[in-house]
């Protein structure tokens, strides 16, 4: 019962969110703030673990890829695949439900302990509004960041590959493109879409309806972070089914 | 002033408040005191329009809160300053920015005519030399002033105080009680504070509102409060040998 009472109360807070609109100009912004907190200062994070993450990939394909009959241009495709169907969109964003999303628990939760949530609703604010509509709008420049992700992963595949010597120059570009379907971009931008909402809405659920101090702020982050996870792994097995079977 | 008829407020089975007739008056500091659990903070949050009460109605100025539609409640609500008991500062605002909020938020003036109004608010409680600090910067007692500022920055009609001097030396505590009751008189505005401190009763009570269970047990003013034989209230504020004294020396006429 307590599921369903707390799905209720997660739709019901985004009717909120999108219920009475904050003053244009605050809200202009509190949304350039919030890409800056975001998007932004996620790019170096991402950044480091696509790069390795390629490389890592691309060190254990071609380590496994012994038969001499298999082209090496195999560990290109393989890490490509790999990079743009699952890496960057789904485990970036588990990462980034760790980063963002406690981020935002946190915020919000102590808005709420510190009675400033309080504040907001006493004058007569959204506090909704005023605090969650910019994060999703925020949010909304996450497939960006995932596009850096696939980018910066490739070169970390193409470094690992070609610098480490487990395949030439050329026979990884010719991998990179071989068989390359760009619905599977799509794919990938069309998850990592319903990503961000989720990174941003159920984080933004367990701080808003935290209750208690301090100690409660770090169990809501927690929470929401065990809880994004779980969405986004489910959403993604969803959104793979219905996308690409 | 606002009249508050037979408030009844429940949360589930549990009835906090149980049929509150009182008033607050216009241009007076009004005090609601009571035990731990004797249901001020739910009574407050029903005055400020945070909880729908179960039952009665609260006027503000002869306007019933729940006969209003919701634009008109929101319109209200912007008539009205909040300070909380832990001041509920932005902290990711500077002292100025905090006061500047809900002119940013309601109002469509130039920054700096803003800027004059926040200069002006800032001076009336002292702290000028603090506008370009953040809240973790300040004092507590420094936290509560811009706490006032900001409730009485777009002047208010209606001014509500969660334990404002709670935390704070008694020096700081007596300064923020006076400041709120200069201010009230000043601008002529109705303010409530929800209080533990007898120090504030017997300073600036000029309506106090005993409530005990839910029930209004007592209401009177700070001279009052001396004279009364209510068991309750005398149980309350003579629980301290410091306060028993006082009565027999007021009682004296020493």
């Amino acid at each position: 019962m307590k599921y369903l009472h707390d799905i209720g109360e997660y739709f019901l807070m985004l009717k909120k969110v999108f219920g009475r609109m904050t003053k244009t100009s605050v809200l202009r912004g509190l949304i350039f703030k919030e890409i800056d907190d975001l998007i932004i200062s996620s790019l170096g994070i991402v950044i480091f673990i696509s790069f390795f993450i390629g490389g890592v990939v691309t060190i254990q394909t071609a380590l496994n890829l012994n038969n001499p009959l298999i082209p090496k241009s195999l560990i290109a495709f393989t890490a490509r695949q790999s990079i743009i169907l699952e890496f960057s969109p789904t485990f970036i964003s588990i990462i980034m439900a760790g980063k963002v999303g406690s981020n935002i628990t946190s915020s919000i939760g102590t808005m709420r302990v510190m009675e400033q949530i309080d504040a907001l609703e006493v004058m007569g604010i959204n506090s909704a509004n005023y605090l969650i509509f910019p994060k999703i709008i925020a949010m909304l420049f996450y497939p960006f960041v995932i596009a850096i992700s696939m980018f910066v992963g490739i070169a970390g595949a193409y470094a690992a590959g070609v610098l480490g010597g487990f395949v030439a120059g050329e026979q990884f570009l010719n991998g990179l493109q071989n068989d390359f379907i760009s619905f599977h971009l799509v794919y990938a931008f069309i998850k990592t879409f319903f990503f961000a909402i989720i990174l941003a809405t159920i984080p933004a659920y367990h701080g808003y309806y935290m209750k208690g101090g301090a100690l409660e702020v770090g169990k809501a982050s927690t929470t929401a972070f065990v809880w994004t996870s779980v969405v986004l792994i489910l959403a993604n097995y969803l959104l793979t089914q219905l996308l690409l079977s | 002033m606002i009249q508050v008829n037979n408030l009844h407020k429940s949360f589930g089975e549990e009835e906090i408040l149980k049929g509150i007739n009182t008033q607050f008056y216009q241009g007076k500091t009004n005090l609601i005191i009571g035990q731990s659990g004797a249901g001020k903070t739910v009574f407050l949050k029903c005055l400020l329009g945070l909880f729908e009460p179960t039952d009665g109605t609260i006027e503000y100025n002869g306007q019933a809160y729940s006969s209003l539609d919701a634009e008109k409640q929101r319109d209200l609500r912007q008539k009205m300053g909040m300070v909380f008991q832990g001041s509920a500062l932005f902290d990711s605002m500077t002292v100025a920015e905090n006061v500047m909020f809900p002119l940013r938020m309601f109002t469509n003036q130039k920054k700096k005519v803003m800027m004059d109004r926040v200069d002006e608010v800032l001076e009336r409680v002292d702290l000028q030399p603090a506008k370009a600090k953040y809240p973790a910067e300040i004092s507590g007692g420094m936290q509560k002033r811009v706490a006032i500022a900001r409730a009485i920055v777009n002047k208010p009609k209606y001014l509500f105080c969660d334990e404002p001097n709670s935390g704070l030396d008694p020096k700081s505590a007596i300064m923020i009680d006076n400041l709120i009751q200069e201010i009230t008189r000043e601008n002529d505005i109705t303010t409530v504070i929800n209080t533990h401190d007898m120090n504030s009763v017997l300073e600036i009570g000029e309506n106090i509102v005993f409530l005990q269970k839910g029930v209004l047990a007592w209401q009177g003013n700070h001279t009052q409060i001396f004279k009364t034989e209510n068991e309750a209230v005398t149980d309350f504020v003579y629980s301290s040998d410091l306060f028993k004294k006082v009565r027999d020396a007021q009682l004296k006429g020493l």
